[in-house]
């Protein structure tokens, strides 16, 4: 475009004759084209706007098989670099969970170089992908042989390390001769990492490790010269000593235990480890010898990988039990308690690891740690995991001379915000309350102290926590009843419901608006819980045999409307037994529904000695941490016989408690315990159809023995079964046992239970002993009486009408 | 024992996976991003899953999770995983999502090293420095020579030291760094005290020398005061310390501190933690708070925190901070103070007073008054500790000394040694 110079107009063309001009619109400007007018100009490319955000957006999508053909070519590229690079490619598509198995064979083609670096990304491949080609592994068997015998003996130490990782049968064949070499091998190095390879061998094939006699050079690098090789000696041994069938490979002998204590102290954290939990197999000879190795292992506690130290812990806590001299062991207790005490220092999951590990060892020795309380206390940044160890700990080191402290302190917790925690420390007093008698005045003070905060959770959990108190110290504190039932309003909780109800009823005579009380929480009645239903119906009766002038008309409603409008069959079966009793003997009613209840004890050690020794022998360990023992949480290890009946007695009670803590998925341990269940059945009584009384259909009505039928199925709070017991502990000997095995029974059936505590003396007191007897009291029990049960459901479900029920029923009795 | 090894990032996605044994399938990784990145109630650092054990430590944005099938060695787990987070720091200055991504080639490198078949090898940062390089600038024939040195050392009983190590000036520097734990209750009470003390060394000394190191420990001078004045009167000296407890590097030799309380060993070349230590007994505290809050009615607390410096007026403290926590329903915020600078941080729910140099001896004071705000829900403030932040230079708090370090080596040159101490607050928590 070409413009006027005079007056800046576009320039139009026009032909003049023979040639063509330029002029202009305007003025008589022209311009007469003589030659030709060339211009060129570049035109720029309009932007595009990228709407997918530019070429960073492309670099973690999903490609086809684009990509995997471009990684191909580049891992047969002629240039080294291009190489290496497609490989750190692949494995980091690997690292992301694509498939790049489809490129082994150019892969493992650039096994061959003399690059570490790219040598050990090939390697890392190998052993991912070499189940998915096991045809195609053969092509590197060659490198690898090649490779164990490089003058480096790192890379001597790679290529057999990674042979043994391959877990293809063909490789086998050729991994027994480089691996026996390389046992042999003059560098340490090599020795130390040829020995792990024999237990990788070991997992594949035993039989082939046997006959090749590695075993046997294993044994032998227990005394090689090098402190390393020594511990991975042990290590390997240790493992396959654990799944071996005849359990001859590794047994620890005077020989093999003088070896590994001279290593231990030159060895690395984790070697030292290895060998302290081999030592800990060991069986001393006499106490001398005890004390002695004893003496060679202390120095440990002062290692500052804490791992090493509870290791240490376990081989001195186990050698213990065959020390004689009690001055020998008071020493070790007192060399053990501050390193245990720095373990507080660490990072907050080997702290946890630790609390664990120090409750245990509480129970086992309780005068450690004595005047270490102190370091016990929670910091206000601890997380909470690690809070609630240091309260069980500082419960357990309690005693009068530090009572006052801890309270001080708990009180301090009772008043952060984490609810759980703030709950826990409650129930914390009630504990010291219930363990020291001098201290229980102090502790309800500063319980009462807590009930005037206000704040509900608070409140609700102290008034739980009063009535144990109440239980254990009958009479000595209802001056503070009036205190309690001013927060009558602020409580929701079934829990604390059921704990101020039964204060009421227990105290009838000495609350002088009981009644009222009563009364008000009546008129709720139907929409209650059923664990508050049942404590007013206990608490009603009891007021009425209290008092019974003012409250007939009360306990005539409360039992009518419980047997008529409410569908839970325990309200009701209990409504019912009530109603019989008062109707037929109201003295024998009385001495039921009144009787003495049995005191409560805090169970100090919630461990039978039988588990703890056994858990002691895994200080440090899982099992330590769980309290429970390995088979409990192993899987694919049948239970045997023994197992089960310790793990189904024993810690069936922890179990919930253990479970919710720690979250091991409930299915799992609901399934072992059914497991359990059966097994102990089976046990007892052959393969008779007992379990039937496990899953009867829970029957409505009935005399004694239909109740007990229906218990153990339905056993579904903590005060049903005390309740129960409240009014079958004077009935005649033998129903009254087997009330006991059923609530033994329940004990053990119901891992989900809540915390059973001390609201249920029958459960909490029942143990492992016992339980097998009283299981066998409700097999005799249950023998003749099952005619008679099928009978009784026949009529009941003729009988529509619960009185009509009641009526037929008399004849049974 | 260790059956496989993650890295997650924040989101739950899968930056690194290495498997030690064939009882698991990477698919195991989502198992664990499910119940536990995803589950915001998690109550514990272990988690078992039918017969599978996650144990997991959180470091920066960054899940370290392994996991096992075995009744593995719990301490050990997770005493790994902070190793694991160490190396990382020491490799790449600062492990995070980033690090990790950048560099996941030589963190398999490193994880290869660090464990075999699940059981843990050599984690000396130092040593793996020698034989897995960040860049692989070393020629090969370099690697080759040096490999079977290497190897020795990273098996050896001096697997932390290279034997060829020169120096033209021998210097050794010491560092006494020591972390106050303080809890004080409200009544004013101390009812926790104690110092958790490091000794920082960084050694620059040639060949394998041998240090001997003395500090005033009561248990180590009393012995000796027996042994010099047999028979005479055994009097307590009052510049001792005595130590509850203590941990040693593992070049220290542990058989002879446990005879004969003589802390010997041959250093590791550079900066290294030598011990750490505990004491709890006669314990100064550099610094006295007394803090006097009111509650006036439900509309307003009064402060008044004074503070005084325990120690010589010749020393200073730097960066001292309090934080004094507030209700959360804090409305307004006025305070004054004679000394630093003091305001509201609303985020914190504290005013964080900074006073950046306080001489020892001095007292300074704060007051403020908080208005709040009316609340529907009467819920009581659980009245946070104060919890305070300070470094004071040229003082230990437990009174420990370092009274000698003695370098023995074989060409006996002479060596230059210095001591440092410092005071820094750990968890100096005041109730009120």
């Amino acid at each position: 475009m070409y413009f006027c110079p005079t007056c800046s107009n576009l320039l139009l063309v026009q032909t003049d004759g023979a040639q063509q001009q330029f002029y202009c619109q305007t003025c008589p400007y022209i311009y007469p084209v003589i030659k030709t007018i060339v211009q060129r100009k570049t035109l720029d490319r309009k932007q595009v706007d990228d709407v997918l955000g530019g070429d960073e957006a492309w670099a973690n999508v999903d490609q086809t098989e684009g990509e995997n053909a471009e990684l191909l070519t580049d891992l047969n590229s002629e240039y080294r670099d291009r190489r290496k690079d497609a490989v750190k490619r692949v494995i980091a598509n690997m690292t992301v969970g694509k498939d790049v198995s489809s490129l082994f064979p150019h892969v493992v083609k650039n096994m061959q170089t003399e690059d570490l670096e790219m040598k050990k990304l090939v390697y890392l491949y190998l052993m991912n992908y070499a189940k998915s080609n096991p045809d195609l592994v053969i092509l590197a068997v060659n490198t690898f042989v090649k490779d164990t015998d490089h003058v480096n003996p790192l890379i001597r130490a790679l290529a057999i390390r990674t042979m043994g990782c391959i877990r293809v049968d063909k490789i086998l064949d050729h991994l027994c001769e480089p691996l026996r070499k390389c046992l042999q091998d003059d560098n340490p190095y090599v020795r130390k990492t040829a020995a792990i390879c024999v237990a990788k061998l070991w997992d594949l094939d035993q039989e082939r490790a046997i006959e090749n006699g590695f075993i046997k050079e294993l044994q032998d690098l227990v005394s090689d010269s090098n402190p390393m090789v020594v511990a991975n000696a042990v290590t390997a041994l240790a493992e396959m000593q654990e799944s071996s069938s005849t359990k001859d490979i590794f047994v620890v002998n005077v020989a093999f235990m003088n070896k590994m204590l001279a290593a231990l102290n030159e060895c690395t954290e984790w070697g030292q480890i290895a060998i302290l939990t081999s030592l800990a197999d060991y069986k001393p000879l006499d106490s001398k010898e005890a004390e002695n190795i004893c003496e060679r292992v202390v120095p440990r506690l002062q290692h500052a990988n804490g791992s090493v130290v509870l290791s240490a812990v376990r081989v001195i806590m186990i050698y213990m039990r065959h020390i004689k001299s009690e001055e020998f062991i008071k020493l070790l207790i007192k060399k053990m308690s501050p390193p245990l005490v720095t373990l507080l220092a660490s990072a907050p999951e080997v702290q946890y690891v630790s609390l664990r590990n120090i409750n245990l060892i509480l129970q086992k020795r309780p005068d450690i740690l004595q005047n270490d309380v102190r370091v016990f206390f929670c910091k206000y940044n601890d997380p909470p995991y690690v809070k609630r160890e240091k309260l069980e700990i500082m419960i357990k080191l309690c005693n009068e001379r530090n009572i006052e402290q801890i309270l001080s302190e708990l009180k301090e917790y009772a008043s952060e915000v984490d609810v759980d925690f703030v709950r826990k420390a409650v129930r914390a007093i009630g504990r010291c309350a219930i363990m020291i008698d001098e201290a229980s005045e102090r502790c309800v003070n500063v319980l009462l102290d807590l009930i005037n905060t206000k704040v509900n959770y608070v409140v609700q959990e102290a008034i739980i926590v009063i009535k144990d108190i109440f239980r254990k110290y009958p009479k000595r504190y209802e001056g503070i009843i009036e205190i309690l039932c001013q927060n009558l309003d602020s409580l929701d909780e079934p829990e604390a419901k059921g704990s101020l109800i039964w204060i009421v009823g227990e105290y009838a005579e000495q609350i002088n608006n009981a009644e009222e009380l009563i009364e008000g929480f009546l008129e709720t009645f139907l929409e209650e819980n059923p664990q508050v239903q049942l404590q007013l119906l206990t608490a009603t009766v009891k007021l009425f045999l209290k008092k019974p002038s003012q409250t007939q008309e009360l306990v005539h409603r409360v039992l009518q409307s419980a047997t008529t409008e409410i569908d839970n069959a325990d309200t009701r079966d209990r409504a019912y037994v009530y109603w019989r009793l008062l109707s037929t003997d109201p003295r024998a009613a009385k001495a039921v529904v009144l009787s003495e209840k049995p005191p409560i004890a805090v169970e100090m050690s919630s461990i039978s000695p039988g588990l703890l020794d056994e858990l002691i022998n895994n200080i440090s360990t899982l099992a330590s941490v769980y309290h429970k023992p390995p088979t409990a949480f192993m899987g694919n290890k049948a239970f045997s016989a023994d197992a089960v009946k310790k793990a189904a007695a024993e810690d069936a009670r922890d179990e919930e408690q253990i479970m919710g803590d720690d979250m091991i998925s409930p299915t799992a341990a609901v399934g072992a315990a059914k497991n359990a269940m059966a097994d102990l059945l089976d046990l007892d009584f052959g393969n008779e159809s007992t379990t039937t009384n496990v899953s009867s259909p829970p029957v409505s009505l009935g005399n004694n023995s239909s109740v007990m039928q229906t218990q153990p199925a339905q056993a579904s709070g903590p005060n049903y079964s005390a309740d129960l017991f409240d009014f079958s502990s004077d009935m005649s000997g033998s129903s009254g046992g087997a009330f006991g095995g059923m609530g033994g029974m329940g004990g053990v059936m119901q891992p989900q239970q809540q915390s059973t505590n001390m609201s249920s003396p029958p459960v909490s007191t029942s143990n492992a002993s016992n339980s097998g007897g009283l299981f066998g009291d409700l097999g005799s029990f249950s023998q003749p009486m099952q005619p008679q049960q099928q009978q009784q459901q026949q009529q009941q479900q003729q009988q529509q009408k619960p009185s009509g029920a009641m009526n037929d029923l008399l004849y049974l009795f | 024992m260790i059956s496989a090894l993650f890295i997650y990032n924040q989101k739950g996605e899968v930056l690194i996976s290495r498997l030690y044994r064939q009882d698991l399938k990477r698919s195991i990784a989502d198992v664990f991003r499910i119940q536990v990145i995803s589950n915001t109630d998690v109550r514990s650092p272990i988690i078992t899953l039918g017969s599978t054990s996650f144990f997991h430590v959180r470091h920066e944005n960054l899940y370290i999770v392994a996991i096992t099938k075995w009744n593995a060695n719990a301490a050990l787990v997770f005493e790994f995983c902070y190793r694991v987070i160490n190396i990382g720091r020491s490799y790449f200055g600062k492990l995070d999502e980033d690090a990790v991504k950048a560099n996941f080639v030589l963190i398999y490198e490193l994880l290869d090293e660090v464990l075999d078949f699940g059981y843990p090898q050599n984690s000396e940062a130092d040593t793996l420095k020698m034989y897995i390089t960040t860049e692989s600038v070393k020629s090969e024939r370099a690697i080759m020579e040096e490999s079977s040195k290497i190897t020795i050392q990273a098996t050896g009983a001096t697997s932390w030291r290279r034997s060829d190590v020169r120096y033209r000036k021998n210097e050794a520097f010491v560092d006494v760094v020591e972390s106050v734990n303080l809890l004080l209750s409200t009544q004013g009470n101390v009812l926790r005290a104690d110092v958790a003390g490091q000794i920082l060394m960084r050694a620059y000394l040639s060949g394998t020398p041998e240090c001997k190191f003395g500090l005033n420990d009561r248990l180590l001078l009393e012995k000796d005061a027996v042994n010099r004045s047999t028979g005479g009167t055994q009097k307590r000296s009052p510049n001792t310390v005595e130590i509850d407890d203590c941990q040693f590097h593992q070049c220290v030799k542990l058989g002879k501190f446990d005879s004969d309380r003589t802390i010997s060993f041959i250093p590791p070349d550079g900066e290294f933690e030598l011990m750490r230590y505990r004491t709890s007994d006669n314990i100064n505290l550099p610094f006295k708070v007394h803090p006097v809050v009111n509650e006036i009615g439900k509309s307003k607390i009064e402060y008044k925190i004074i503070v005084k410096a325990n120690f010589s007026s010749k020393l200073y403290a730097n960066n001292v901070v309090l934080s004094i926590p507030t209700p959360l329903n804090a409305a307004g915020v006025t305070c004054m103070v004679s000394a630093g600078k003091a305001k509201y941080v609303p985020a914190e729910n504290a005013m964080v007073w900074k006073i950046s140099r306080f001489q020892g001896q001095s007292e300074f004071m704060l007051t403020g008054e908080v208005t709040l705000t009316a609340m529907t829900h009467k819920k009581a403030w659980s009245r946070p500790p104060i919890s305070m932040d300070f470094q004071v230079l040229m003082f230990t708090s437990s009174g420990l000394l370092v009274r000698f370090l003695k370098v023995f080596e074989k060409s006996n040159y002479k060596s230059v040694k210095w001591v440092r101490y410092m005071t820094k607050a750990g968890n100096y928590q005041i109730r009120f």
